[in-house]
């Protein structure tokens, strides 16, 4: 058999190598090193991070390239970097400049208000969003590689990407417990392919590697994700709008390995410094949440 | 029979979902103390600095030694970068085998590739010789081997993706995200 590159399972197989790590938010090379010094698993590179985005308001859109390829240039580790949903000429120049992972992701402004990205079409992987399994399992349909539950990114506070992941699991435990003739009408209930319900059913986990994001801040954040049962995580803000960064991103970086060790965690969560100031999700107007963005 | 995989980064439950489904006793490798009463140990796929990192923060790094010197070890993609003496960078490894490895060797992730290997070494565990399906994903190198160390597998070009060095076992390729057992079949023979 000739080689076979682009195919399902070396897109899947990347995110599985991710697994049980944390992959942070960078917006220069130097931050870049500091992820990948500190045991980042992968590091996501773009200008802004959302608190920034969300601070400052206006477009956002793909990063500057010069800056993506700057920060491969950095380090050693898987680099992501994120396209507006549906727009597939920011994923194609993603492509091209050999990125390892897109995020078509709802932290930026989206371009299209209907579709998302084909990705089946593209030989680099791709991670998108959800918040419940139907937009999971939509976006699986699309050629998403790996899923990450949406939280409120640029936040700091956990309570969203809690209630995603929850409601994810929830909905798989709730599938796998269900009666053969339920899963149709779950299936057009949900949105969600009905071929890809069934095999969320049989194998009692979605199909693809499952991070959370959005809010994450601190160690104990992390543990508690993992043990709700996702398979790593990603942090954005939560790392480089602390104190100590360097400090931070290792201590979560242990958290995630040890998540279920209570000495462990309390033992890294010492004296870490300022976390990211946060703002609380029920004092932001609604208009200004992003998690609803995907369709 | 009891293998442990090394649980602090990558797809380490993949392992041992597929021991399991051969009948082996897996467990999860975090702290020194785990390593008791083991027969081998897999290290997974994952990011090798991530992996080497936190071996060293938490005194794990001359307990496998040791174990490597006494028992069998077998290291996956990143797993076998780490059990590497030299990877070309400044990053913490085992220095148990005598390869020397390249890094992202074929490139970037639109490179990863899957193959069919000739895998001939298989056969006491499967008669039937057929071809080796095999994955890599951002994969290394094994440049070159010395010592006891010994060729496995290449690729059609004569680049080396697996080596065996008594009872340690190196491949570039993760035959944990694939359904065929042949390969951890090899390996619980191999640490018997």
């Amino acid at each position: 058999m000739e080689q076979q590159t682009g195919t399902f399972a070396v897109k899947k197989g990347l995110a599985q190598m991710l697994k049980g790590g944390v992959i942070m938010d960078v917006v220069t090379p130097e931050h870049a090193r500091i992820a990948e010094d500190a045991g980042a698993v992968a590091v996501m590179a773009l200008e802004r991070v959302p608190a920034d985005i969300r601070a400052s308001g206006g477009v956002a859109r793909m990063s500057d390239p010069e800056l993506i390829i700057q920060i491969k240039q950095a380090v050693s580790i898987p680099v992501m970097a994120k396209c507006r949903i549906g727009h597939f000429v920011e994923a194609q120049i993603l492509e091209s400049l050999e990125i390892d992972y897109i995020d078509e992701s709802e932290v930026l402004t989206p371009a299209d208000e209907s579709h998302h990205i084909n990705k089946h079409a593209f030989k680099v992987p791709f991670v998108c969003g959800c918040r419940n399994i139907g937009e999971a399992l939509r976006r699986i349909g699309e050629g998403a590689a790996m899923i990450r539950t949406k939280g409120e990114a640029g936040t700091g506070d956990v309570v969203e990407a809690v209630r995603h992941a929850r409601t994810v699991l929830g909905e798989i435990r709730r599938l796998q417990n269900m009666p053969e003739e339920e899963l149709m009408t779950f299936a057009k209930e949900n949105g969600a392919p009905y071929e890809l319900v069934l095999e969320t059913r049989q194998l009692g986990r979605l199909p693809v590697v499952n991070f959370a994001a959005g809010g994450i801040a601190t160690p104990a954040d992390a543990a508690l994700m993992m043990q709700l049962g996702v398979d790593g995580v990603f942090v954005g803000s939560g790392i480089f709008k602390s104190g100590d960064p360097a400090r931070r991103a290792a201590a979560i970086v242990k958290a995630t390995t040890h998540f279920r060790d209570a000495h462990i965690l309390a033992e890294v969560s010492r004296n870490l410094g300022e976390p990211m100031v946060g703002r609380q999700i029920s004092s932001i107007p609604q208009g200004e949440l992003i998690a609803g963005r995907g369709w | 029979m009891r293998i442990g995989v090394l649980a602090l980064q990558g797809d380490f439950i993949e392992h041992i979902t597929t021991l399991k489904r051969i009948g082996v006793e897996a467990s999860e490798v975090r702290l020194p103390g785990q390593l008791e009463g083991l027969n081998g140990l897999i290290i997974p796929g994952g990011e090798s600095t991530t992996i080497g990192k936190l071996a060293v923060a938490y005194n794990l790094m001359e307990p496998l030694r040791a174990f490597a010197r006494e028992r069998a070890i077998w290291g996956t993609c990143a797993g076998a970068i780490f059990l590497s003496k030299d990877a070309h960078r400044d990053q913490p490894l085992l220095g148990v085998m005598d390869i020397v490895v390249e890094r992202n060797a074929f490139g970037r992730q639109i490179f990863s590739f899957e193959v069919d290997l000739p895998a001939p070494y298989l056969k006491p565990v499967d008669p039937s010789g057929r071809p080796y399906h095999a994955v890599f994903i951002r994969a290394p190198l094994i440049e070159a081997v010395s010592g006891s160390a010994q060729v496995l597998d290449q690729l059609p070009d004569g680049r080396i993706v697996s080596a065996l060095q008594g009872r340690l076992l190196a491949t570039s390729f993760h035959p944990e995200l694939t359904a065929d057992d042949r390969y951890h079949r090899y390996f619980v023979e191999l640490a018997r």
